[in-house]
């Protein structure tokens, strides 16, 4: 690829004050002022910020809807409930069951010996590799068999939505070796390490702020690379980037299995942090709920996608325990405003309302922007 | 909280210099129904920092309340609601009132072990009504074990599980399998059995104990088909065709959920009346609630196994059925759930008034042995194994979405979550 025009540098200023922030936001601020119960809550909802900051490169960048995203959290974080579950099976653990050593659901369903497949997650480093290369190579086939056939738009949008509803009855219904509606539960231990405590959840969260602005900074990459402007290009004449002699399906191949990576990461830590995994993160309702949480940040917003997450996940939590019976409706009547008066997402509003007016109090710009918790940047619309 | 901890503190030990003879007389002698708070100072009977102050103690209610599970769940809120109501009418527990904080599981299981870790770790309650599916109750399980909270949990479940943090005020799987199959065989003469049921652990693992129990233990009796169908099918007209092939003695069907309108919708339209009893139908999984929603003229004769039915003649019952109503409504019917979800909370009373405490390991050290002859069910004891002696009943459905009881056991069944010879 060539190397980058000086015009579009890989972070603006404005990028780099809309990154100190967040991370102020999400390692300083949350661990100070949260007690570790919602520190952890918090940190579950970090990680579906990953499938929003993937889900803000294939479909606010690439213009490829993806109501499957679960697909890949669910498979990434069922590879590492795998391996912990391995791990939490040992014969003393277990010897109350026919077979000791496998895991209990096996047990529950009469299978006497641990399947083929599953023997290579008794490894941490296998597992590891697992968590990224599974999903992203199941995103390869789909991609392959999709976006080569020029399958997009709506169609698109409609086959993931189908192959995560196959996938949620084949995980329900192969339950002697998935752990089925129940999923895999009672997780305990990472390579030794015990995961229910305060401060390995403490840690955890941590490790999971970490790696998610890993992930930023390579969406923030991807954007602003002449493979982002591609991108973009494609969602908006697709067939003229084809004419110029490109060849579209292996960029949207791409966007579509980075994505697929970025989400299967996600569900690895969640695994990791809340303990178990089940199939209601595989099927259609928490794809859709992820692309909410990328159209509430902004869809095209990297930044605006973590805080999108977060304030949803935020409201849900506290509308369902304010108001146990009527919580549905609250969240409901929140996604019906912010696309009725923001469709922009956080990130349009912030970029429409917030910024000029700090931009009239601060002239030149380069004074630091007051510690403001609410959302940061927004990019370039395609208009511009 | 521990402002008043304090105060608490100081206040009752003059009070219980001064109480003390005569309030320990008069507990020693007479049934105490009301216990009064000073007896008990806040710091003794709570060491480990629980929601409880000088005259209130906050237990959790966790279900569904919205999402598919809701329509089920439902039944067991309000009975737990209005033990809570009865026990406070009558002085709470330890003179103390109860108070609850109500959390939605929304019929996700996370959502389930997210509600239970913040009612647990933020909230302090002291105990916990709730869960409903297997599935809810995996999720909350690691959550309740690792910070010693204390659950009651109302559904007749799988069994394979005997957790020192649940009180299981269901019935385990063979408690309510295997009367049923000896009672359909020995009165009706059946001897083969055609099983079938909703895919998940638990209509699974309660068809291979009785299918365990059919061949191992019922002279003569075959299992002559075994089928699942995912949750929320509703295209039995395969089944029923091989059901009209086979022809077995008896359908034993262990569909659940909205599954249930269309299978017997279709059995009846299919010719297979399940009141002609050509095959008979016999179920474990249609409470009173789930007729209201298949309508009882689909299901009218059918069989159905459970430890309570709201039509149960004995005084308990009348007065438990004519409370609920009161509370909730003429219309309401209330089943086998809701009555265990009913008798959570007195249990609870119960083990702490033992305990003297409300500390979740002497509560835990308290529940076995616990009795209740108060249960709309009759008499009904805790278990060792922290599940329920109760007995077995079958109750025949009628068109208005009653049962008939035609059947119980003579004894209360001793419950057994880990059954020799059935695994």
């Amino acid at each position: 690829m060539q190397p980058m025009p000086i015009k579009h540098p890989f972070l603006t200023r404005r990028d780099i004050v809309g990154y100190a922030i967040l991370a102020a936001v999400i390692f300083v601020a949350f661990p100070l002022l949260l007690e570790p119960f919602r520190l952890n809550l918090f940190g579950k909802y970090l990680t579906y910020a990953f499938v929003a900051v993937g889900l803000v490169l294939c479909w606010g960048v690439g213009g490829i809807l993806s109501l499957g995203q679960g697909i890949f959290f669910g498979l990434g974080g069922y590879c590492m409930a795998m391996f912990l579950k391995l791990e939490a099976s040992t014969p003393e653990n277990t010897s109350i069951q026919s077979t000791p050593g496998i895991p209990d659901f096996m047990d529950w369903n009469q299978l006497t010996a641990l399947p083929w497949w599953w023997e290579p997650f008794n490894s941490l480093f296998f597992t590891l590799i697992a968590v990224v290369i599974v999903p992203v190579a199941f995103a390869f086939i789909i991609g392959v068999a999709m976006f080569r056939r020029r399958v997009g738009g709506v169609y698109f949008a409609i086959i993931t939505q189908a192959i995560a509803a196959i996938l949620t009855i084949l995980i329900i219904g192969q339950q002697g070796f998935t752990g089925g509606v129940n999923g895999i539960t009672d997780l305990r231990t990472f390579n030794g390490w015990d995961i229910r405590t305060n401060d390995a959840k403490t840690l955890l969260y941590f490790v999971n702020g970490a790696l998610l602005f890993a992930v930023l900074l390579i969406a923030q990459f991807v954007r602003k690379s002449k493979l982002g402007r591609l991108l973009i290009a494609m969602r908006d004449q697709e067939d003229r980037v084809r004419f110029s002699g490109y060849d579209v399906a292996n960029f949207k191949i791409f966007v579509f299995c980075l994505g697929a990576g970025f989400a299967a990461i996600g569900g690895a830590m969640f695994t990791l942090q809340v303990g178990f995994m089940s199939p209601t993160f595989v099927g259609i309702v928490p794809s859709i709920e992820m692309v909410i949480y990328a159209a509430v940040g902004g869809r095209l917003s990297i930044i605006g996608a973590v805080y999108g997450t977060l304030l949803v996940n935020y409201a849900k939590t506290t509308f369902s325990e304010s108001f146990p019976e009527l919580w549905l409706f609250g969240l409901g009547a929140l996604f019906i405003a912010v696309v009725m008066a923001f469709p922009n997402g956080l990130a349009g509003l912030w970029a429409d309302h917030v910024e000029p007016r700090l931009k009239s109090l601060w002239p030149r710009g380069d004074a630091k922007h007051p510690a403001s918790t609410s959302p940061a940047t927004t990019e370039e619309t395609p208009a511009e | 909280m521990s402002d008043s901890k304090k105060s608490t503190g100081i206040n009752n030990l003059s009070r219980r210099a001064v109480l003390a003879g005569g309030a320990a007389l008069s507990a020693s002698l007479f049934a105490p129904k009301m216990l009064r708070a000073q007896d008990y100072p806040t710091a003794e009977i709570n060491t480990t920092g629980l929601a409880v102050t000088d005259d209130t103690v906050t237990c959790g209610i966790l279900h569904s309340v919205t999402g598919t599970m809701a329509i089920s769940e439902t039944g067991s809120v309000q009975a737990e609601k209005l033990a809570i109501e009865q026990i406070n009418a009558q002085g709470g527990i330890l003179g103390r009132k109860i108070e609850y904080i109500q959390e939605d599981g929304a019929s996700d299981w996370p959502t389930f072990a997210e509600k239970a870790r913040k009612l647990l770790v933020q909230d302090k309650v002291a105990s916990v009504m709730g869960c409903w599916t297997s599935a809810s109750r995996k999720a909350v399980l690691p959550v309740f074990e690792q910070n010693n909270g204390f659950l009651y949990y109302p559904t007749f479940y799988e069994g394979l599980e005997e957790s020192p943090n649940v009180i299981y005020t269901g019935q385990e799987a063979t408690q309510q399998i295997i009367a049923g199959l000896n009672w359909v065989n020995q009165t009706k003469g059946a001897k083969s059995f055609y099983l079938l049921g909703s895919d998940y652990i638990w209509p699974r693992t309660s068809n291979k104990i009785a299918r365990k129990h059919i061949e191992n233990f019922m002279e003569g009796c075959e299992v002559v088909g075994e089928e699942y169908y995912p949750l929320g099918h509703t295209q039995f007209n395969s089944v029923i065709n091989k059901i009209r092939l086979r022809k077995p003695d008896v359908i034993y069907a262990i569909v659940v959920g909205g599954s249930n309108v269309a299978f017997y919708k279709q059995l009846k339209a299919a010719g297979i009346d399940p009141a002609e009893e050509s095959p008979i139908v016999l179920t474990i999984s249609v409470t009173e609630d789930e007729i209201r929603g298949i309508g009882g003229e689909n299901i009218d004769g059918a069989y159905a196994c459970m430890k309570y039915f709201q039509s149960l003649e004995n005084e308990n019952n009348q007065e438990f059925v004519s409370a609920f109503k009161e509370m909730w409504g003429e219309d309401i019917v209330i089943g086998d759930v809701t009555q265990a979800a009913y008798l959570g909370p007195w249990l609870w009373k119960a083990a702490v008034e033992k305990a003297g405490s409300f500390d979740v390991d002497k509560v835990r050290e308290a529940s076995p042995g616990i009795e209740l002859q108060t249960a709309p069910e009759g008499y009904v004891k805790v278990h060792e194994n922290h599940h329920l002696w109760s007995k077995t009943r079958v109750g025949r459905a009628k068109t208005d979405g009653q049962y008939d009881v035609v059947y119980e056991t003579a004894d209360l069944v001793e419950p057994d979550p880990f059954p020799e010879g059935y695994q």
